[in-house]
C-alpha cells in the first residue's frame, strides 16, 4: 500500500448512475476503512481538528477504526456531531480538515469524511444508537426548525437534560437535508431518517406541521406554552430570482421548487402524485451545490442539462467532488455565461436563453476577479427548462411576528458569536437564518454553540 | 392510517363532486382567520394541497374546508370519509383579510359587495360570517354554471343584507354571469359600492377586475397559483403584481385585483396538466417506472 496514496472508495458507475437515483458513492468496507485509517500520523497537534467547525476529536476515532473499534469510533464522533452519517457525505472535507492533514502536504490527505461516514453508516447497520441523556432536568426548550441547526441544538440540550420540542413547518424534519440535497448524495430513509430517529432517541420531541409566525408565534410559545428559551433555526430557504426578462414564463424553477419536488414530495417516482416537469433541454442558472443538485437531478429525469455560471471554474463555490460527479455524468458546463433573457414561445413556455460571454476582471469585495460582459457576444441557447439557482435568503415570517428581534439588511437575524444569543431576551439563534445559505457543518456547529448558550443562560437565570 | 392525527370529524356533499370537511387541527383551528388557507396532504404519497379556509370552530379546534373533486389528488381525497385522518394539515397560512384589520370606523362607512363565483363562495362564507358577527352590512353575489352548483347559499344568506344568485343557464337565479349582476346592481339598481372581494375562478376574477376598473371600485381577489411549500421557500406559487413579482403564499392570498397580471397566473395555472395527466396513466397501469437515461424519455 502506498501511504501516499488514499485507498479509493467505490462509487456506481457514471454511465449507469446518471439514469437513476442510488447513491453515487458506496463508501468504504471495514478492510478499506481501517486501511485508510492507518494513513493517519496521530499527531500530537492535530490540524484537521482546527479545521472542523464542531471539533470533532478526528485522530481519536480515526485510531479506533485502525484498530477495529468501530463502536468506540462512534460513540467519539457522537460527543460532537450528531449527524455524522450527514456530514460524511456532505462536509466540504477538501476545505476544512482534509484540507489541513499533514499528510496532505507530500501525499493525498487521508479520507476523513469517508471515515467517519464509514462509522456512522456501520453503526446504524449495527443498531449503535447514541449513548442515553442523564437524568431531565423538566425545563422546556422550543427549537424552531429541524434542520442541521435546529437537530443539533436540540440533540445537545436533550443531551444536558432539557425538555426539548423541535416545530417544523413541513411535513418532514431535516430541513435542507430533506428537500434540497438529493437522494443520490444523501439517501433520505436510510441515513437522514436513521440520523434523526438518533435525535429523537435522546427524548426530543418533534412536532411537524407547524409554523412559527403563524400557527403559534414565539411570544405565545414563551408566554402560553412554558417554554423558558427558544431556538431559531429556520434557515435560509427565500430563492433568489435574477429579475430577468421572461422568468415567470412557464418552465422557469427555483432549484428549491425543483429539488423540493423531486427530493421531500418524491415526485421522480410515479407512485408518488406530486408531478415534475423533467424538461428535456434544462440549463441551471448558478455554481454552487445547489446548482450541481438542481443538474444533476434533471439529467436523471433524462434530460441535457447546462450550467450556466459567470465566472470561471475555479470560483465554483459547489464542492469539488459535487462537480467533478457532474462531470462524469455528463453536465454540460458553460462557465464565464451569464443569462440575459429567457425567451419564451408564443403559450408562455420557455424556448430558450440568451446569454452573453463574460470575462474576467479586477478582484472584486470577495477577493474573486469580477465577471464583466464581452460587448458583442450576446448567444441563444435553445431550451425548454430553466433552473434558478442563484441563492437564499432568510424568511423574514419569524422576525417580522417575533418582538425585539433584530436583523440585518439581508433579513438575517442578528446573533451574539459566543452564546448564540439574539437581541431578544432568552431567544437565541444560527445556523443559515444567521449567515445566509452556508453550510450544513457551520449550521451544526451554530446549534452547538447556542445550546450551551442556553444552557448558561438557564442556569444562570 | 390510525397514526394520522388530522381526523375528519364531518363530511358533507354540498353538490356534485364538491365537498366539505371538518378537521381537526387544534393549532390551526386556535390561530386562523378568514382569508388564509391551509396545506393537506393526504397520506405518505399525497401532494400538498392549499385550501382556503372555510370556517373555524375554535372550541371545537376543528377547521372547514371545502373542495371540488377534479384533479387526481383531490379525487382521492373526496374518498375519505368521517373518522378517517389526514397525514398532515398545516396553517393558517398567508395574511388575513384586510378587513380584519381595518378600522370600525371604516369598515363601517364602506360599501361591500362579495362576489363568490363556484366553489369560491367556500373562502367568501368566513369573511361575510365575520362581517355579519362584527355587525357590518355587506351584499353578495354567488355564481356559478347552474343550480346545483350553488354552494353554501343558506350560510351565506343568514349574514348578508342581500344575497343575488346567478346561473349561466339561468336555472336558479339571475341569468347570467357574475358581470351581468354587478352591472345590473350598479347601472339599473342604483347600488353603490366601493369596495369588491371577488373569489372563484381565475378568469372570472379577471373579467370582475376588467368591469369594476371601469367602474372605478377597487377590488381584492384571493389568488390560488400552483403552490408546493405555502412558506415562501419555493416560489411557485409567485405572480406578477403590479410590476412586482410576489409570492402568494406568504405575500397573499389576496392581492389588489386590479394591479394583477391574471393571463399569467392562468397560463402558469396549466403548468402541470400534461404531467398530472401521465402520472395518473403510469398509476393506472400500475407499474413502476424510473426514467433510465435518454432513450426513454417521453413526449410533453
Ligand atoms: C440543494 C442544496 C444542496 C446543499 N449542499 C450542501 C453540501 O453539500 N454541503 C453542505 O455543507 N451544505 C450544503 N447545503 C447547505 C446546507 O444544506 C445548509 O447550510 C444547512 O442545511 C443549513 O441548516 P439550517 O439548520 O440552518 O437550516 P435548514 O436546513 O434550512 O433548516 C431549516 C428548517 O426550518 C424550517 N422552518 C423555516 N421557517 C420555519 C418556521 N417559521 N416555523 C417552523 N419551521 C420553520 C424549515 O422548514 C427547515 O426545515 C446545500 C443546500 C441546498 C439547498
Ligand atoms: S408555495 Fe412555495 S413559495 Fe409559495
Amino acid at each position: 500500500m502506498d501511504v501516499l496514496k488514499r485507498v479509493p472508495v467505490k462509487e456506481q458507475d457514471p454511465k449507469v448512475r446518471a439514469g437513476n437515483f442510488d447513491e453515487v458513492c458506496l463508501g468504504y468496507d471495514l478492510e478499506e476503512a481501517k486501511d485508510e485509517a492507518s494513513r493517519c500520523i496521530q499527531c500530537k497537534n492535530p490540524k484537521c481538528v482546527d479545521g472542523c467547525p464542531v471539533a470533532i476529536d478526528i485522530p481519536g476515532f480515526i485510531r479506533e477504526v485502525e484498530q477495529g473499534n468501530i463502536e468506540e469510533a462512534f460513540h467519539i464522533i457522537n460527543k460532537y456531531s450528531a449527524l455524522p452519517a450527514v456530514c460524511g457525505r456532505v462536509c466540504p472535507q477538501e476545505i476544512q480538515c482534509e484540507a489541513r492533514c499533514i499528510r496532505g502536504i507530500k501525499g493525498e490527505p487521508i479520507s476523513i469524511g469517508k471515515l467517519e461516514r464509514f462509522v456512522a453508516d456501520w453503526a446504524r447497520e449495527n443498531k449503535i444508537k447514541p449513548e442515553a441523556p442523564m437524568e431531565k432536568n423538566g425545563r422546556k426548550v422550543a427549537v424552531i426548525g429541524a434542520g442541521p441547526a435546529g437537530l443539533t441544538c436540540a440533540g445537545d440540550l436533550a443531551k444536558m437534560g432539557y425538555d426539548v420540542t423541535i416545530f417544523e413547518a413541513l411535513h418532514e424534519p431535516g430541513g435542507v437535508l430533506v428537500y434540497g440535497i438529493p437522494e443520490f448524495r444523501l439517501p433520505k430513509d436510510s441515513v437522514v431518517k436513521a440520523e434523526i430517529d438518533n435525535v429523537k432517541s435522546l427524548g426530543v420531541k418533534i412536532e411537524t406541521n407547524v409554523i412559527i409566525g403563524k400557527s403559534i408565534t414565539i411570544d405565545e410559545l414563551m408566554e402560553e406554552e412554558g417554554f423558558e428559551a427558544v431556538f431559531i433555526g429556520s434557515g435560509a430557504g427565500l430563492p433568489k430570482f435574477m429579475g430577468i426578462p421572461g422568468e415567470n414564463a412557464n418552465g422557469v424553477f427555483s432549484a428549491n421548487e425543483y429539488l423540493t419536488r423531486s427530493n421531500l414530495m418524491k415526485a421522480f417516482d410515479e407512485n408518488y402524485d406530486t408531478p415534475i416537469i423533467a424538461g428535456k433541454k434544462v440549463a441551471v442558472v448558478g455554481g454552487g451545490n445547489v446548482a450541481m443538485d438542481a443538474a444533476r437531478t434533471a439529467l436523471r429525469l433524462g434530460a441535457k442539462v447546462y450550467i450556466i455560471y459567470r465566472r470561471s471554474e475555479a470560483e465554483l463555490p459547489a464542492r469539488v467532488e459535487e462537480v467533478h460527479h457532474a462531470k462524469e455524468e455528463g453536465v454540460i458546463f458553460k462557465l464565464l455565461t451569464n443569462p440575459k433573457e429567457i425567451l419564451v414561445d408564443e403559450n408562455g413556455w420557455v424556448s430558450g436563453m440568451r446569454c452573453v460571454e463574460m470575462e474576467l476582471g479586477e478582484p472584486d469585495e470577495s477577493g474573486r476577479r469580477r465577471p464583466v460582459e464581452k460587448e458583442g457576444s450576446d448567444f441563444n441557447i435553445e431550451l425548454d427548462t430553466v433552473i434558478m439557482a442563484l441563492g437564499t435568503s432568510p424568511n423574514p415570517l419569524i422576525s417580522s411576528t417575533t418582538k425585539g428581534l433584530k436583523t440585518n439588511n439581508h433579513r438575517c437575524i442578528y446573533a451574539d458569536k459566543e452564546t448564540g444569543m439574539t437581541s431578544r431576551e432568552g431567544v437565541f439563534a444560527g445556523g443559515d437564518a444567521v449567515t445566509g445559505a452556508a453550510t450544513v457543518i457551520l449550521a451544526m456547529g451554530a446549534g452547538k454553540t447556542a445550546a450551551k448558550g442556553i444552557d448558561d443562560y438557564l442556569r444562570s437565570k | 392510517m390510525s397514526e394520522y392525527i388530522y381526523t375528519i370529524t364531518k363530511k358533507e356533499s354540498l353538490a356534485d363532486s364538491i365537498f366539505l370537511m371538518d378537521i381537526k387541527a387544534p393549532r390551526v383551528a386556535r390561530n386562523c382567520y378568514p382569508g388564509q388557507f391551509v396545506i393537506v396532504k393526504m397520506d405518505e404519497k399525497g401532494e400538498r394541497i392549499p385550501l382556503t379556509i372555510c370556517d373555524y370552530d375554535r372550541e371545537n379546534e376543528t377547521v372547514t374546508i371545502v373542495f371540488q373533486a377534479i384533479g387526481t389528488s383531490t379525487k382521492r381525497m373526496a374518498e375519505f370519509n368521517e373518522g378517517e385522518a389526514f397525514r398532515d394539515f398545516t396553517g393558517p397560512l398567508g395574511h388575513r383579510s384586510e378587513l380584519i384589520d381595518m378600522p370600525s370606523e371604516e369598515l363601517e362607512k364602506r360599501k361591500i359587495l362579495f362576489v363568490a363565483g363556484g366553489v369560491g363562495a367556500a373562502p367568501v362564507y368566513p369573511q361575510v360570517k365575520w362581517m355579519k358577527d362584527h355587525g357590518y352590512d355587506v351584499d353578495c353575489i354567488i355564481g356559478a354554471r347552474n343550480k346545483e352548483l350553488i354552494i353554501l347559499e343558506d350560510r351565506i344568506k343568514q349574514c348578508v343584507s342581500n344575497l343575488y344568485i346567478t346561473t349561466d343557464d339561468g336555472s336558479y337565479g339571475m341569468k347570467g354571469n357574475v358581470n351581468d349582476c354587478i352591472k345590473e346592481l350598479v347601472n339599473n339598481q342604483g347600488k353603490e359600492y366601493d369596495l369588491v372581494i371577488a373569489i372563484g375562478p381565475m378568469i372570472m376574477m379577471k373579467f370582475v377586475c376588467i368591469l369594476t376598473k371601469e367602474l372605478g371600485i377597487k377590488t381584492i381577489v384571493s389568488m390560488n397559483p400552483i403552490m408546493v411549500d405555502g412558506t415562501g421557500m419555493c416560489g411557485a406559487c409567485r405572480l406578477t403584481v403590479g410590476n412586482e413579482i410576489k409570492f402568494a403564499c406568504v405575500d397573499g392570498p389576496e392581492f389588489d385585483g386590479h394591479l394583477v397580471n391574471f393571463d399569467e397566473a392562468m397560463k402558469r395555472a396549466q403548468m402541470y396538466r400534461s404531467e398530472e395527466g401521465k402520472k395518473q396513466l403510469k398509476a393506472m397501469e400500475g407499474h413502476t417506472h424510473h426514467h433510465s437515461g435518454c432513450e426513454c424519455h417521453e413526449e410533453k
